[in-house]
């Protein structure tokens, strides 16, 4: 089966970044879930990446939280991140991606999360809270059936970055503002770390998310990276007018634009 | 029983046993990495130290006394028992040990700008009072249901020139305030340092408030053994988050014929699902950066921790406690708010000492204790902080007619 580098690889080689794209597991409402996660890889999407709900986000802004507790009001749990999964696996064949907090994992078993979570058709995992410190305490010596994509930020040292690429699977997570998701305010030289962490020949195709949130934002990063993720700027919209599909796919179908050529 | 036991926890990457570690966003690692090469540097500084021991005869009112609880002993019948008084720290807690250790990190660190989290206020109060003295600027997240049933001490922070900000998310309390101040510290670690007020979060926090607290059970064994001539059977200490148990009990962790007892939360009671008694009822979890036990659903989900004493109030526990918990050094036993509010009672008639509601659930275990003893036993209980901040909640529920 193709990977997730391979996948983003065959997007990059036809003259286009990837477009990943967050969506918090049971958001907009559960009834709607699958239809909205579908729709946005329809307008352009290459990745999907559902959201595990969790009580307590700490490394989500406002909006990711807001959108993690309605979810979770929903009495959405573990077992429906899997149905979702499953249902949004007959409909595509792109990469999906689970990113949730470590403790929910924990809970469920670290092995039979990975086991049952790759046989509903997950491809990749992201837990934010377990950094590379963390990364042989949390796996141990399971068997790992989904990629394990770790992250890396701006104040991320050079050294540091080599160890990390290399335990990272799938994709480098170039969190690219310090701070939570949501978060705008890259400073000026968010090209010119782009570019640092480029250049040091990295195994992995580099992702650039918390804090990307427009087609211009792309435009101005995507001569340094294989590709981007959005995520509060797609829930916000949903926020507003939950109702209004056709804005969010108009919305994705912008930043797919954005990320050609 | 008497004996040594070798204890060098937590190991190199932060972790007691299994317990601790550092699992938090990647931004933070670096600001963890730097908070603690300046604080192994602290420790083996000569002048940091004799600032910090200057500052606390000084400022903080140390060494505190160990007093003799002399009607309390004769209450009971058995035993002896001594309290030891944090309650007349400045600032009226234990937190002001931690606060001033880590002020002084912040200054090292050349960070202006200080962040905390609270939940009975008394940590807020700390920090802001550190920040008041050194003149940096000082942001206090605190629950929004925690801001009212402590409006006291809300007051106490503003006038200290804290800007105490309201968290309104999830259950408005300790476990959010932290989130949030987590968050802040994520997106401002270049000039922010986070005075995390308890032995909680990520290495190397739980290793370093410790460090700062273990202040109380050094001198409580100096000063036990200037007037008894050997060291207590027993040491009480309350457990939240567990910072005035982790402060008194670590001296004391290898003397092991002293027995550790830390008391926990039960609320409305262990069966009614409404208690903070994390060690007793909790299990692993990861939970602001540390793998610890934790009050959570069949999911996984964070847990609601429901006490009176809103210092208690927090669904995880300081991971070294974990470790303890599981190896067997110390015993935890948990005390309901109804316990806990007599016990304030208790103290207040037999030695004219108003305990915070905190301190309470400890001396609440004494009726379970002393029984058990022989008049030989000599008991120290840790008076964590002194209850004029709780007063507000000891009015509504204690009859003084």
């Amino acid at each position: 089966m193709q990977t997730i580098h391979t996948h983003i690889d065959t997007i990059n080689k036809s003259g286009s970044k990837a477009l990943a794209v967050f969506l918090t597991a049971g958001f907009p409402s559960a009834d709607t879930y699958v239809d909205t996660a579908c729709s946005l890889l329809d307008a352009g999407a290459d990745i999907l990446e559902i959201g595990i709900p969790f009580s307590d986000p700490l490394a989500d802004g406002p909006i990711i939280q807001q959108s993690s507790q309605l979810a979770l009001d929903n009495g959405i749990r573990l077992k429906d991140v899997f149905t979702y999964c499953e249902q949004i696996r007959e409909r595509t064949s792109k990469k999906l991606v689970a990113m949730g907090y470590a403790n929910p994992i924990l809970s469920y078993g670290v092995e039979k999360f990975m086991t049952d979570a790759a046989s509903a058709g997950f491809d990749g995992l992201i837990v934010p809270d377990v950094p590379y410190d963390e990364y042989e305490n949390f796996y141990g010596q399971i068997n790992k059936s989904l990629e394990t994509i770790l992250l890396v930020t701006p104040v991320t040292t050079p050294e540091r970055i080599a160890l990390v690429d290399k335990k990272s699977k799938g994709f480098l997570y170039y969190v690219s503002v310090a701070g939570i998701t949501g978060t705008h305010s890259w400073s000026g030289d968010v090209i010119g770390s782009l570019q640092r962490v480029r250049a040091m020949g990295l195994q992995n195709k580099l992702m650039v998310g918390f804090g990307v949130s427009s087609a211009g934002d792309i435009h101005k990063i995507k001569g340094h990276c294989d590709g981007v993720i959005v995520g509060s700027a797609i829930i916000k919209r949903l926020l507003d007018e939950p109702q209004n599909i056709k804005r969010v796919e108009e919305f994705v179908a912008s930043l797919k634009q954005a990320c050609v050529g | 029983m008497s004996g040594t036991l070798n204890y060098s926890l937590p190991d190199r990457a932060g972790h007691f046993g299994i317990y601790g570690g550092k699992y938090v966003p990647e931004t933070l690692i670096a600001p963890l990495a730097e908070l603690e090469a300046v604080y192994q540097k602290a420790v083996h500084d000569d002048i940091f130290q004799k600032t910090l021991m200057d500052l606390h005869s000084e400022y903080t009112g140390r060494p505190t006394p160990l007093t003799y609880a002399e009607r309390l002993t004769e209450y009971y019948g058995t035993g002896r028992i001594y309290l030891k008084r944090e309650d007349l720290c400045h600032t009226g807690a234990h937190k002001i040990n931690n606060a001033l250790g880590q002020i002084l990190l912040a200054k090292q660190l050349g960070k202006t700008r200080i962040i905390a989290e609270t939940g009975a206020g008394q940590h807020g109060v700390a920090t802001a009072t550190v920040c008041a003295k050194f003149g940096l600027h000082c942001i206090v997240y605190m629950g929004e249901t925690d801001m009212q049933r402590q409006s006291l001490n809300v007051f106490r922070m503003k006038l200290l020139g804290a800007e105490v900000r309201p968290v309104t998310s999830g259950s408005r309390t300790l476990k959010d305030a932290t989130n949030e101040a987590i968050r802040d510290w994520v997106g401002n670690v270049h000039n922010t340092h986070y005075i995390i007020g308890s032995v909680v979060g990520p290495h190397p926090y739980p290793m370093i408030v410790r460090d700062f607290q273990s202040i109380i059970g050094r001198e409580t064994k100096q000063q036990i053994l200037q007037r008894e001539q050997k060291l207590p059977s027993y040491i009480l200490a309350c457990v939240g988050g567990g910072s005035n148990a982790a402060g008194i009990f670590y001296p004391f962790i290898q003397d092991t014929g002293v027995k550790l007892i830390g008391i926990e939360a039960a609320g409305h009671g262990v069966h009614t699902g409404k208690h903070s008694a994390t060690l007793t009822l909790g299990r692993h979890g990861v939970f602001h950066g540390m793998l610890t036990y934790l009050l959570q659903d069949a999911d996984g989900q964070v847990q609601e921790a429901h006490s009176i004493s809103a210092g208690l109030d927090y669904p995880g526990v300081g991971p070294e406690h974990s470790y303890l918990k599981d190896s067997g050094r110390v015993a935890y036993a948990s005390i309901d708010d109804t316990q806990a509010l007599k016990a304030v009672s208790l103290m207040s008639l037999k030695e004219g000492i108003l305990p915070a509601l905190e301190t309470a659930h400890a001396i609440a275990y004494l009726e379970t204790l002393m029984p058990i003893l022989s008049t030989a036993d000599i008991v120290v209980v840790n008076i964590s902080g002194r209850g004029d901040k709780d007063l507000n909640t000891i009015i509504q529920n204690i009859s003084v007619d």
